[in-house]
């Protein structure tokens, strides 16, 4: 038996923005889950869901639990990240003057995303967007 | 008293059944049940939210009542730092005590000489590095329990220093048993609480943070006290120096006192129950990493908005910050700083249990059962309205299909799905009106 959640997130949609994490930590409080992972995949959820909102042009967000594990896709349309590498380094940063008001941008998205799942994959190209694959393992 | 889960409680005769209270409970605790607004113990956490917005005043919180003091041959007060909140400055804090005293107690002293020790031993706690970042502050009973229900990941970073409730009574038990003859359970030590969650904590067992030396026998309300102390601020005999709080110590009365002691570390106070969950829900998912220190409070304000205090939270506060300025950091006792750690060196200020999560239960110990519950309840909430008008007696349209699946609720306990189905059945009553029966007259 497997369990699914979608989540739409807009570009700039700071107001709500968290509201995707909360639902996802609720639910999985709900599945029986312990806390310590639905930390983990709170963290990741969270990061995965501000870059949404802070980089991309708006995407989803997939939540899968299965009896093993639990899945979470982070897909958006664009822009792409030019150079993977860089964007995995700690404290580098594209965000813009707005989200750095509001205190993002420290350029720990994804290696906090990476830090926190049990697998970690990501793949993107400029013009097509940008997918992010996380397992954490029950 | 009985020994409860917690202290808020429904009284029946005035609970008219009207769900005000459901949607305001941070914990989804309330439920409305053959008209009344019942409560689910291993939810509530005591916070007082529901006492504040009855309109009928039905849920009420359960204290002592100044006569049980009469059960012990020498009685000592210990009332919290918020009770210089209820009184202008113009009476001295003196003049204040007096007064408690003079209900029948043989001994005040106030639990902010415990906050003062506790406060300062607060570095010390913070460099033992033994919690994750953020420490969060555990002087809310309200909010530890909050954090236990609601975001029980967090636990771990809860302070283990005990309260200055607790510590203040075993100072003084200890103290007694020195220098008196009193046996330990002739003493019994007072609480004079503005709020539920203490109350709770004073009598509830299972979170017991003390032990036989610091027991504390009851807890009173400040509103229970309010007018006979009033009647004796003139009226009773002034002990001078009688009081043993700082400014700073009588300061954790208000959001943001207990900070005060870790001001060069990167702090946060919070007050209000709703606020303290929005930037926990931040802490959680890792937004606020810089934060070093986490103070969180129920009540708006602090603890001078506690739901058993009297004045008004924003005048008690001003009441609190004028008599800080007007007696600056003088004070009568001057605690040094190796008495203070020589205290937290004896372990004696530490909660010795472990504070656990108190997990919401989830909807099946199998997984792939509440998956299934799950995809269950997702079905049913997409039938319902989704008005959250609370006729059905869930706060929400989601729990009530929660309350569906796990057997606590039925369909149409939905007004609207109600409505439907009556719709449904006056449609069938219609058709079968219709139907002619052989020995039944045509209606032309």
């Amino acid at each position: 038996m497997s369990y699914e959640l979608v989540f739409e997130v807009e570009r700039g949609d700071f107001e709500t923005a968290g509201g995707a994490s909360r639902k996802i930590k609720k639910t999985l409080q709900q599945l029986g889950i312990s806390s310590k992972i639905i930390r983990k995949v709170s963290i990741a959820g969270y990061e995965g869901e501000m870059n949404l909102a802070i980089h991309s042009w708006g995407g989803t967000i997939l939540l899968q639990v299965e009896e093993k594990e639990i899945i979470l896709t982070i897909q958006d349309s664009g822009p792409g990240i030019p150079d993977l590498h860089l964007a995995m380094t700690e404290g580098w940063s594209t965000a813009g003057v707005e989200a750095q008001r509001m205190g993002f941008g420290a350029g720990m998205g994804l290696p906090n995303m990476d830090r926190n799942a049990d697998h970690f994959e990501i793949e993107s190209k400029v013009g097509n967007g940008t997918k992010i694959l996380m397992k954490f393992f029950l | 008293m009985d020994k409860l889960l917690h202290s808020v409680y429904l009284d029946e005769a005035k609970c008219l059944g009207c769900t005000t209270c459901l949607k305001n409970c941070p914990t989804g605790a309330i439920r409305v049940r053959g008209g009344k607004a019942r409560i689910n113990e291993s939810k509530c956490i005591d916070c007082g939210e529901c006492i504040r917005i009855c309109p009928h005043q039905a849920k009420l919180a359960k204290t002592d009542p100044l006569s049980k003091i009469n059960d012990y041959k020498y009685k000592v007060a210990i009332p919290a730092p918020a009770i210089l909140g209820q009184f202008k400055t113009s009476y001295s804090i003196d003049r204040i005590l007096s007064a408690i005293k003079a209900l029948g107690f043989d001994e005040v002293v106030e639990v902010a000489y415990g906050a003062e020790i506790v406060g300062r031993a607060l570095k010390y706690e913070y460099h033992a590095k033994r919690y994750p970042k953020p420490l969060i502050s555990s002087a809310c009973p309200a909010v530890v329990k909050l954090i236990q229900v609601r975001f029980p990941e967090l636990t771990d970073n809860i302070c283990r220093l005990k309260s200055p409730m607790a510590l203040t009574a075993r100072l003084v038990r200890k103290r007694l048993r020195e220098q008196t003859n009193y046996q330990n359970k002739e003493i019994g030590i007072f609480f004079i609480t503005p709020c539920a969650a203490k109350a709770t904590m004073v009598n509830n067992p299972l979170i017991s943070e003390y032990d036989q030396y610091d027991h504390i026998d009851g807890a009173i309300a400040i509103k229970d006290i309010f007018s006979d102390v009033s009647g004796l601020l003139n009226d009773c005999n002034l002990q001078e120096s009688i009081h043993n709080s700082t400014p700073d110590a009588f300061s954790w009365a208000v959001s943001g006192g207990e900070s005060e002691y870790l001001k060069n570390k990167n702090v946060l106070h919070v007050d209000g129950i709703q606020n303290v969950i929005s930037v926990l829900e931040e802490i959680e998912c890792g937004k606020l990493d810089g934060i070093e220190f986490f103070e969180g409070l129920a009540c708006i304000g602090g603890c001078v908005g506690g739901c058993l205090t009297v004045e008004n939270n924003y005048v008690a506060k001003m009441y609190i910050q004028e008599r800080a300025k007007q007696i600056k950091q003088e004070s009568i006792i001057h605690l040094s700083e190796e008495y203070v750690k020589n205290i937290y060196n004896t372990g004696m200020m530490h909660i010795k249990e472990r504070i656990l999560p108190r997990n919401p239960e989830p909807l099946d110990a199998d997984i792939n059962k509440a998956i299934e519950k799950m995809k269950q309840i997702e079905m049913l909430e997409s039938k319902l309205p989704g008005l959250d008008c609370g006729s059905c007696g869930a706060p929400g349209c989601r729990a009530l299909a929660e309350d569906i699946v796990t057997g606590k609720a039925k369909e149409i306990d939905c007004i609207f799905v109600l409505k439907d189905r009556i719709l449904e059945l006056s449609q069938l009553t219609n058709e079968l009106l219709q139907v002619e029966h052989p020995t039944g007259k045509t209606s032309e």
